[in-house]
């Protein structure tokens, strides 16, 4: 064989290697992307169906009967707000513990190492634990027990981002930040923040789409109600539990509610990756 | 000649002490340095002085300890566990690596600029007014003065005086180059330590540097680490050059690429070995 046969066969083979690759690993996309688009379509057009305006004025409605889902809507966003506020700024102070204090020390390890088992428990877990550890203690389901649970599942979120986004800043910008004789807590704050700042945001909201579907940790925290309610120190309704429950449910009109409910929280997590994806795309541009 | 000292203890590696004495007195020097990584010991023994107002080149090649002993002038090496200097170094006959003497002034004295442009990620006007806030309390008019200025003396004023508000990741890399040496010098240090300041520029931006590193010496002590042998040769005074942890030779940097009194030097200027 001369040299340019080998070379053509090698050739040869190289190609047929590259598009078998080539044509799983397409094919492999698109399995994954066609649930995707299928939920999405299933939430959408039993979704889009069920609007009305009802939905953002009228209460949850007894079996049988018309309502809406304002209850539900104001239980889940004061809960997972409250959610954000507890487990975001412990989030970001442990993050920046494990970036800038413990580097790839034994500890800081370990602390990663259970964080991101907390990041993968199950929600219905956590849920358990905040029931033993307040609803138990307390006697009664409460909004705060929900927020405390879904807090849970927020912070190692935070916490993984913002390490990751600090340890991201290069270093040179530390020591360029230190070298001018500027304390190590001030070049955090008031340096690296700024640089992280766009990351640990998106982590903030995507922690946010993900607790605002989470029903598990709600199911025995902050149960339910079919009324209005703000007290936080009683059962509050989220959307998430209420379509578990309506979906359940044998009336026409609650399932109804149930795609609804669906449909504008599918919509919701739809923006707030939209929004973090824009934020991080600014900002990456701005770099470059 | 009356201005005229002699490197103080460093006779082993001074070739000619006719050409090879300093014209102004050492503002920095290393006495019997030692530097440990973790126990690996990467400086061994260094005596070296970097004379006041003049340009110090630390040339050799990677991994001999130059960028180390560049970061022992200002402790930046502090900011990592493991790492231990032993001797001393002295700036203006004080010893920096006394735990006394206080990092604030040290650093307030000794700026250092780095291989990568690192600007920080807000407005020019900011980079240079950070640094100057931090060790000074001054009204608004006079802190613009201080950045102006600063902003003139890292020869940059004029590209940026209409865009000041703007962020300076918007800089071209040689720009932010100039930025961070603006920064450096915004703090009015003594000396100015610039390490590989232009290995990641373009050789046009690496010409306005150089250029701007000649006009920094007007008013202050620089070392520059290089790989670049042609820019310690175009931009130094004195040149000092290192091999595997120790100093093998130093002199006015003339004499040392013209007529290199140790072999390993030869060897390595014209390019044998590195």
């Amino acid at each position: 064989m001369s040299a340019g046969t080998v070379a053509d066969h090698l050739y040869r083979r190289r190609r047929l290697a590259n598009q078998l690759a080539l044509t799983l690993a397409t094919a492999a996309t698109l399995f994954g992307v066609f649930w995707l688009i299928w939920i999405l379509w299933t939430a959408l057009s039993f979704g889009i169906g069920a609007m009305k305006w009802d939905l953002f004025t009228q209460m949850t409605p007894p079996p049988g009967s018309d309502g809406g889902l304002l209850n539900a809507f104001a239980g889940s966003l004061i809960m997972c707000l409250g959610a954000i506020l507890i487990g975001t700024p412990i989030g970001i102070a442990a993050g920046t513990y494990l970036a800038e204090f413990t580097g790839r020390s034994r500890l800081g390890e370990t602390i990663r190492f259970f964080n991101d088992i907390l990041l993968s428990a199950p929600s219905i877990v956590l849920g358990l634990f905040i029931y033993e550890l307040v609803v138990h203690q307390v006697g009664h389901f409460s909004a705060i027990a929900g927020a405390l649970a879904l807090a849970l599942i927020v912070l190692p979120v935070v916490v993984r981002t913002t390490d990751e986004m600090l340890k991201l800043v290069p270093g040179q910008m530390r020591e360029a930040a230190l070298s001018l004789g500027v304390p190590q807590w001030k070049v955090t704050m008031q340096v690296l923040f700024r640089s992280a700042l766009p990351g640990i945001v998106t982590g903030v909201l995507l922690a946010l789409a993900r607790i605002s579907g989470e029903t598990a940790p709600l199911l025995f925290t902050a149960l339910n109600n079919q009324y209005w309610t703000t007290d936080l120190n009683a059962p509050m309704a989220s959307i998430p539990v209420v379509i578990f429950q309506y979906a359940m449910s044998p009336y026409e009109s609650w399932q109804q509610l149930a795609w609804a409910g669906a449909f504008v929280v599918t919509i919701f997590v739809l923006l707030l990756s939209l929004v973090s994806r824009a934020i991080l795309l600014r900002n990456k541009v701005r770099n470059d | 000649m009356t201005n005229a000292y002699v490197p103080l203890a460093a006779p082993s590696v001074v070739a000619n002490p006719k050409t090879d004495i300093l014209a102004t007195p050492p503002k920095m020097s290393a006495r019997n340095l030692d530097f440990y990584y973790d126990g690996f010991h990467a400086l061994k023994g260094i005596n070296l002085d970097i004379a006041e107002r003049q340009i110090t080149a630390l040339i050799g090649p990677s991994g001999c300890g130059k960028s180390t002993l560049l970061r022992i002038f200002n402790r930046i090496y502090a900011i990592y566990p493991k790492l231990t200097a032993q001797g001393e170094v002295l700036l203006d006959g004080e010893n920096i690596l006394d735990p006394k003497y206080s990092l604030n002034r040290l650093r307030g004295r000794v700026g250092m600029v780095f291989q990568k442009p690192v600007p920080f990620p807000m407005s020019i006007y900011e980079n240079i007014a950070y640094a100057i806030r931090h060790y000074e309390k001054l009204s608004k008019a006079d802190l613009d003065v201080r950045v102006e200025q600063a902003l003139v003396q890292g020869a940059l004023w004029n590209e940026v005086k209409d865009k000041l508000k703007q962020s300076a990741l918007g800089l071209s890399g040689g720009q932010q180059q100039r930025l961070c040496i603006a920064r450096a010098v915004a703090l009015k240090p003594d000396v100015l330590l610039l390490d590989e300041p232009t290995s990641a520029l373009d050789p046009i931006a690496t010409g306005k540097i150089e250029q701007l590193v000649a006009e920094l010496k007007e008013h202050y002590t620089i070392a520059i680490v290089t790989h670049n042998m042609q820019q310690a040769a175009r931009c130094s005074d004195y040149t000092a050059f290192m091999y595997l942890g120790e100093l093998i030779e130093f002199g006015a940097t003339d004499r040392l690429f013209t007529k290199p009194a140790k072999q390993q030097t030869e060897d390595y200027i014209t390019g044998r070995f590195g």
